[in-house]
């Protein structure tokens, strides 16, 4: 009898080509997501040195952080670099023959929104992209990550990377999330407990009723920022729900080879017993709305907190570390965080740019005005819009003053024209608080869809179960 | 990619914790399609003013760290996105070996990748190191991978530790995607026992 095993275990196991004597093993590569910024080197690496691609039916393309999200995207160009890499894009799926969606295909969005909603994610696989958020996948138990650009060579010309195998982290979080508790305070918690390096070397996996009471949106949101608490990866064990939204998605399996696969899928749990490295256990009553104050996302704090004095550090290190960042964001130590006001507010990213984001941000919203100099929503991707549209959300967005954009990564990291001023202060449904993230000194709080609807209608940051 | 056996040269001391990789090389300067010619963009928002003209007091703008090519540094370094432009960015500007406390998982391994060598050690060692590095021009270090060993400035030496395969692969400037390609055959074999398990995988 072999030992219980850990979902990751079986996963990983599952895919071991060869064990090397480094202690590396060979693991091969069932999914590949690639976008305009972080493929164009790996493409031209394998033209150098005449190699082609080993399996075109594993790859998916689709442009995303640098797009227009403005109407007049077809023909809009922000910047020539930006259009070389789009162009590049277009051109290397041509030539390498590999499954292109262009940007003006109602399926393009935010690779980590479209790799799901195609069918491509599927439980069990090993899934990469040159994108640290790559971890998104995982909601659905599959082992997901982020990787560089010669990893990405790597698996285009081998299907394969030569890995080590991550230690085992549990994060249970269970019984009921209070009124107003979402995904995304549950991730940003989980950060604020375990810090942005607690992760490091770790593969995630989150259990406990919390957990498996979220929808498949909700558990998107929370495996999308495994990375942001320094694992490679987050997992959450697939079960009906995870069925369910794969059942008919493009890429999909169907009918007989549906049922098989549904078979293998129910295989992939943690046994009674398994051992983790490591577990930390979060009672869900305990999670308030979350919200960040720093440039990090471990800089978080319940809605009701207030800014932290760098004379509680407890070290050195972090005095300093606090000090910058209350310079950095402009904020005084003791300040109530709900009396922080926001110039802009952002809705959207592989974070929280989903339909179930949207009807969060439409509940707030529906019927007031919003508070903000610019308060942009988008969609994660071209099917979410439709949704959305559909559903009759546009019309209660635009109603209420926000600008509802075409889908992309657009001001989760401003690679295209919509940024921050410089000083500028947003409430961000996006994943990274770093220093310049939403443009050169620009100042984020990452927050939930609801709090930041809740911001820009008060025009401060807002505890959402008092508006 | 270019070898690394053993470097002889200014460490420059970063005593931050936490360094991004948007802090390394912020998302404006991604827009490339090429490898090189990034280290103008490396630590930009933290390098440059406002006017582009360079300031004074962030240290690889002073003289005596200009050419270091051995950042010293605080723990978690390379945290956030899996951007390999950090590494080309740090590269092209001449750095070739970070010494820290940790690493993000996916920066650390881009280094490997790209003829940079990141070593952990211990905070009480960096401590020291960092001390060292704080000597200006003087705070040349040897870093020698064959025998993974660092000489301070003193001479006194301390051991580090990296995995044997990536540090075969760095000192003989070794690419990884051709010595997995001689595994053909394996990863067949694989293919042909998943295809059979799980077809769906496969068109
Ligand atoms: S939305 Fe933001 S975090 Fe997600 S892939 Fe795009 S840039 Fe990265």
């Amino acid at each position: 009898m072999t030992s219980p095993r850990t979902l990751y275990d079986k996963i990983w196991d599952a895919h071991v080509v060869e064990e090397q004597q480094s202690g590396n093993s060979l693991i091969y590569i069932d999914r590949h997501i690639i976008h305009e910024v972080t493929s164009p080197q790996a493409f031209e690496g394998l033209r150098l040195a005449g190699r082609g691609l080993r399996r075109k039916d594993a790859i998916l393309a689709v442009p995303d952080h640098n797009v227009p999200t403005t109407p007049d995207r077809a023909t809009r160009v922000d910047s020539i670099e930006s259009k070389t890499q789009l162009d590049a894009l277009e051109r290397n799926c041509r030539e390498f023959d590999v499954d292109y969606i262009p940007m003006m295909d109602a399926r393009q969005g935010i690779v980590h929104i479209v790799g799901p909603e195609q069918g491509f994610t599927l439980p069990g696989t090993t899934i990469v992209c040159g994108d640290s958020h790559t971890s998104t996948h995982g909601a659905f138990g599959a082992l997901a990550f982020g990787i560089g650009t010669s990893e990405v060579e790597h698996v285009m010309a081998t299907q394969t990377l030569i890995l080590k195998r991550s230690k085992n982290l549990r994060i249970d979080v269970s019984g009921e999330l209070g009124i107003g508790v979402t995904a995304k305070d549950v991730a940003l918690a989980v950060i604020g407990t375990i810090g942005t390096a607690g992760g490091t070397g770790s593969v995630i996996e989150f259990t406990g009723s919390a957990i498996k009471g979220l929808s498949m949106e909700g558990r998107m949101t929370l495996c999308n920022m495994a990375i942001e608490g320094g694992a490679r990866a987050g997992l959450v064990e697939p079960d009906e729900k995870t069925y369910e939204y794969i059942k008919g998605k493009p890429k999909a399996p169907k009918g007989a080879q549906f049922e098989m696969a549904v078979n293998y899928w129910n295989s992939l749990k943690s046994d009674d017993g398994a051992l983790y490295d490591k577990e930390v256990f979060i009672d869900a009553a305990d999670i308030v709305p979350q919200v960040t104050w720093g440039t990090s996302p471990q800089d978080v704090l319940p809605i009701t907190g207030y800014v932290p004095n760098p004379a509680d550090a407890k070290d050195a290190d972090q005095k300093a570390s606090i000090e910058r960042s209350l310079d950095y964001m402009g904020l005084a130590p003791g300040t109530k965080l709900t009396d922080v006001k926001v110039d802009k507010v952002f809705i959207g990213s592989c974070t929280n740019g989903r339909i179930e984001d949207m009807r969060a941000v439409a509940k707030v919203v529906e019927g007031r005005k919003v508070n903000v100099a610019e308060a942009l929503i988008v969609p994660g991707s071209g099917l979410v819009k439709l949704q959305a549209e559909e559903e009759g959300l546009d019309k209660i967005f635009i109603e209420a003053g926000f600008d509802w954009r075409e889908p992309g990564c657009s001001m989760c990291l401003a690679m295209n024209a919509d940024k921050l001023l410089p000083g500028e202060r947003c409430a961000s449904t996006s994943n990274r608080n770093f220093e310049g993230r939403q443009g050169p000194k620009s100042r984020t709080h990452l927050v939930s869809p609801a709090m930041a609807a809740a911001a820009a209608i008060t025009g401060h940051l807002t505890d959402i179960r008092e508006l | 990619m270019d070898k690394f056996k053993s470097i002889r040269a200014v460490a420059a001391p970063l005593p931050m914790i936490n360094v991004d990789t948007d802090m390394i090389i912020p998302q404006n300067h991604l827009r490339t399609i090429e490898r090189t010619g990034l280290g103008k963009f490396a630590f930009s928002n933290i390098r440059y003013n406002d006017d582009g003209s360079e300031r004074e007091d962030f240290v690889l703008n002073k003289p005596a760290y200009r050419n270091a090519q051995i950042l010293i540094t605080g723990e978690n370094f390379g945290c956030g996105s899996s951007r390999e432009h950090a590494p080309w960015a740090l590269k092209d500007f001449g750095i070739r070996c970070i010494i820290a406390p940790s690493f993000a998982d996916i920066f650390y391994g881009n280094c490997f990748k790209n003829g940079i060598l990141p070593i952990k050690l211990p905070q009480e060692i960096i401590d020291d190191l960092m001390k060292d590095a704080e000597h200006g021009a003087n705070a040349v270090f040897t870093v020698d991978l064959e025998n993974l060993e660092i000489t301070r400035p003193d001479g006194q030496v301390i051991k580090f530790e990296v995995d044997a395969f990536r540090q075969h692969c760095l000192v003989n400037g070794l690419d990884d995607i051709g010595l997995t390609m001689a595994k053909g055959e394996k990863i067949s074999a694989f293919e042909e026992k998943q295809k059979a398990q799980q077809p769906w995988l496969y068109k």
